[in-house]
């Protein structure tokens, strides 16, 4: 069985040629960059090779490049939706379909997400056509505090998924964590410092200190090189090791701040106690996924340089390391100076992610709330996550030399009633159909009176 | 979807039933009715309007909630009922206090039939944990109002950032017959009787498909199938024809809440997601002798919405969730506007403490996805998705859902449309009563369990 899927694998990768990128202008449209400014009327994008070549007012369309006019159209970066599932589930409540968490996994902080992504995933065709090109892929923690290795992807029509394995480490350190470690915040704090210093000496004693975590030198003809972590050690390691030596070396890069560390947590307490792993850890590369109380400490998170991706609309104590949430608290961080992008993580489904930040601006006309403009909502959905992942100024942003990730939309992108009308990911075109769709064509009307339904299609 | 656990554990949850013994408890018009031997209103509502002062909306879109939309329209609320609807030219008797709506929008106030507050509160504790009494597949027996915990800061957000005024608290579905569910009027009360909407039915929640079969199958008991949901409810409603039938001299507290429902004096409220179940279901009902109020959650009602419209059930929705679960599989954004062009009834309902802050927008997400495939739908309309609609199917429409004169003066300004992600309410009206102003920082409920605490009184 395991013999015939891998075949039929081998064989989808044979045949999959993805599509050329196109080169295509978009005129007399209403622009918004991403990049935080406010949109702009009766603008261009132009995008060639799969690159955006130019997009703004007063833009000529080089010889050449076929033009359609966006006349009545909004036109915007991919969203880029952070943090994600995507392509790890079918269905959330059938298990043998869900690869999001391991409970009974040995492994922690070695599990690698990008060996799981499954392009075709309905969640990423939805997703897709939503306007979502962009993903970072998280594994939830279940057996440990560490949940193990994020990648980012792109939601394109081909199998190349993965952007980048192996992307970021994810760790719970606020209620969740310290459940996970044994039933206390103070266990997951001395589990957490106990396995960066076996990382670090692992690292030394076998080599591997600072490896890269995104290694380019090993290609294997697939799109996922191998992990040089995980290749032959024959270091010696203390009989009193926490930590299997696959994951020590999977905090390795973490360690030497060459791979971030998503931290969640959500109380004003937590957040402090994790700015203050850098006294110990100072190369730590860290990044804060949650933040309900960001508001609370907000400069202290702004001095310290560190990004947040923060639930938007949470308001509620839901847990009591939420008890002062509020709708304002992205707004209130901005102002502070913190680099703060949406959570996809803390909506129902990814697709979300636009209606949540045109909430936040809904804020700005509320007495006593802080929201965002317009052009700081989509930027905490485009160009600010993609900063936050590594991919400033080539995602999440229509300037020269990004990636040609442009979607076009049927009116204002951060309106419910809004959606795109054509996406394109690298410049290359994409289908927007899906099973939702194909049951929307199948119901559009009731009539059985030839056939059944399910000749319809 | 890493929220599917969050919203599985609120699917388990969701199974309601609510009676009212409140209504005619001592009339002979049913031998039922004059037969019950107990107190018509136990727990009875306390609820008492706050007192208000004459006021003039005028200026403002107003959306009536059953399909009318005037433009610059007046309002006129007194005593705690409307008083008039109507045009600039509305007279506007001496004493009103005339607010000025030029830009901004009315329209009553807005309706969750499908909410969990009180009895899943925040914060989300295991002690806090009262919606599911999942220890037997049919509980009709147990009353929701039993387990509302007044205090929940969830009831003040839905009020400031949802303008719902009005709501029903179901049980969970874990079990076949959940219990009665109970409808609130969204006051911050010490008691539960303090927020019990006056003269509302009861609605018994039950629930088809996984979540019964999954819940007593994994303990080895029935029903482990969605056959054996069936069978469970049949003999259940066999068995209470008989009792309905006999002197019903002996107390029974389950066998009471369904004699309520076979009198037609209970609603009921069935969780249930798959077309092909909800046909079932309304079968089920024929052959035992009782009406489905409303499906609730129904994704697939879409697939039906011709069967829907002959038996005069809504469906209470999403606009778009899905793939949560097994049963939500096919679930799409079409949903509400494809039962709406089948002439069937739409509600759109939260399930969520969340989503109760948004269900303006959840119907313009609806409304939209039905523009997009064809399907124009007036706003005028899509408003009495989340008013009227919901109160017809909660049975308070008399009383409540639309802005008609001798009504409850229930009454959402909005800062601007109420379909448009960039709104927001900008004053809650209940009963005629302010009970929110956004722009006075004191016109907000704070609940008990959020003083002394970080962010006490906050926007939120």
């Amino acid at each position: 069985m395991i013999a015939r899927t891998l075949l039929a694998a081998t064989a989808a990768l044979a045949v999959a040629v993805p599509a050329a990128a196109q080169d295509f202008a978009i005129t007399n449209a209403t622009v918004a960059t991403g990049d935080g400014s406010a949109p702009i009327e009766n603008a261009t994008v132009v995008v060639r090779g799969g690159k955006v070549v130019a997009a703004g007012a007063n833009v000529q369309v080089p010889a050449g490049v076929p033009v359609s006019d966006g006349s009545g159209t909004w036109v915007t970066p991919g969203i880029f939706a952070t943090v994600t599932d995507l392509g790890l589930v079918d269905v959330g409540a059938v298990g043998e379909s869900n690869d999001t968490s391991a409970r009974n996994s040995p492994f922690s902080a070695a599990l690698d997400v990008a060996t799981s992504i499954n392009h075709r995933s309905q969640h990423i065709l939805v997703s897709r056509a939503a306007g979502i090109t962009r993903a970072a892929v998280a594994p939830s923690a279940a057996s440990s505090i560490f949940a193990g290795q994020g990648a980012m992807i792109d939601l394109g029509d081909d199998p190349q998924a993965v952007d980048r394995p192996r992307a970021f480490q994810f760790v719970e350190l606020g209620e969740a964590g310290g459940r996970l470690a044994g039933g206390s915040r103070t266990a997951a704090h001395t589990l957490l410092r106990n396995a960066l210093r076996e990382a670090s000496r692992f690292g030394e004693e076998s080599g591997l200190a600072g490896g890269p975590s995104r290694p380019a030198e090993v290609r294997t003809g697939d799109d996922i090189p191998i992990d040089p972590r995980l290749v032959e050690s024959d270091a010696e390691r203390a009989t009193d090791v926490l930590l299997t030596r696959f994951d020590a070396a999977a905090l390795v890069p973490v360690v030497a701040g060459r791979q971030p560390l998503y931290v969640h947590v959500e109380r004003a307490a937590d957040i402090r106690s994790v700015l203050a792993l850098r006294q110990e850890f100072p190369r730590l590369d860290l990044v804060i996924v949650g933040a309900s109380e960001g508001w609370m400490v907000a400069d202290e998170i702004a001095a310290a340089g560190v990004p947040v991706i923060a639930d938007a609309l949470t308001d509620l104590p839901a847990r009591f390391e939420q008890l002062a949430s509020t709708q304002s608290n992205i707004g209130r961080m901005q102002d502070a100076g913190v680099k703060v992008a949406i959570n996809a993580a803390a909506m129902e489904q990814p697709r979300y992610l636009s209606h949540f930040a045109g909430n936040l601006v809904a804020l700005a006309s509320v007495p006593r709330a802080a929201g965002l403009s317009w052009g700081e909502a989509l930027a905490s959905i485009t160009s600010i996550p993609a900063e936050i992942s590594g991919f400033g100024g080539q995602l999440g942003v229509l300037k020269p030399g990004a990636a040609g990730d442009v979607v076009v939309w049927d009116g204002d992108p951060l309106e419910v009633s809004s959606a795109p009308v054509r996406v394109y990911v690298d410049g290359v075109e994409q289908p927007l159909e899906n099973h939702q769709t194909g049951l929307r064509d199948r119901y559009r009307d009731l009539d059985e009176s030839e056939l059944p339904k399910a000749y319809d299609w | 979807m890493r929220a599917a656990i969050r919203v599985l554990l609120a699917a388990t949850a969701t199974a309601a039933l609510a009676a009212c013994a409140t209504t005619e408890g001592s009339g002979d018009s049913t031998k039922s009715a004059s037969a019950y031997d107990y107190p018509d209103t136990p727990y009875p509502s306390t609820y008492q309007p706050y007192p208000g002062v004459p006021t003039a909306l005028v200026g403002a879109t107003v959306y009536d909630g059953a399909g009318g939309r005037i433009d610059n329209g007046t309002v006129l609320f007194a005593d705690g009922k409307v008083v008039g609807v109507g045009g600039a030219d509305l007279a506007i008797p001496a004493g009103y206090t005339r607010i000025d709506g030029a830009g901004k929008f009315v329209t009553p106030g807005v309706i969750d039939i499908h909410s969990h507050l009180g009895d899943y509160p925040t914060p989300s504790v295991d002690a806090h944990s009262d919606g599911n009494e999942a220890t037997a597949p049919t509980t009709p027996e147990v009353w929701a109002e039993h387990s509302v915990w007044p205090q929940d800061p969830g009831f003040t957000r839905a009020l400031a950032n949802g303008g719902v005024t009005s709501l029903q608290i179901l049980p969970g579905s874990a079990n076949l017959m959940g219990g009665r569910s109970v409808t609130l009027k969204n006051v911050p009360s010490r008691t539960v009787q303090g927020m019990k909407f006056p003269g509302a039915p009861y609605g018994l929640k039950m629930a088809c498909g996984e979540n019964p079969k999954r819940v007593y199958g994994s303990k080895g008991r029935t029903p482990s199938t969605r056959m054996g949901n069936f069978a469970v409810n049949r003999q259940t409603w066999i068995d209470a024809h008989e009792y309905a039938a006999g002197d019903r001299d002996e107390r029974d507290l389950g066998k009471e809440t369904l004699a309520g429902v076979l009198d037609g004096e209970i609603l009921i409220h069935n969780h249930c997601y798959r077309a092909d179940e909800m046909a079932l279901v309304m079968d089920m009902g024929k052959e035992m002798g009782y009406r489905v109020t409303a499906f609730h959650h129904a994704v697939e009602a879409y697939k039906i919405g011709d069967l829907l419209r002959e038996n005069d059930v809504c469906s209470a929705i999403w606009s778009d969730w899905y793939g949560f679960k097994m049963e939500a599989y096919d679930g799409i954004p079409e949903n509400a506007a494809l039962l709406y062009q089948a002439g069937a009834c739409v509600v759109i309902h939260s399930d969520s403490e969340n989503g109760i802050q948004r269900l303006n927008q959840d119907a313009a997400k609806a409304q939209a996805a039905g523009a997009r495939m064809g399907i124009q739908i007036p706003d005028a309309e899509v408003v009495g998705w989340f008013t009227l609609n919901a109160a017809k199917a909660m049975g308070i429409a008399d009383v409540t859902g639309s802005l008609a004169a001798g009504k409850m003066a229930d009454v959402v300004l909005w800062n601007g449309d109420p379909l448009s992600v960039y709104s927001r309410p900008e004053k809650v009206w209940i009963d005629g009563a302010l009970m929110f102003d956004a722009n006075d920082p004191q016109r907000r409920p704070v609940s008990d369990f959020e003083l002394g605490q970080p962010g006490e009184g906050d926007v939120k």
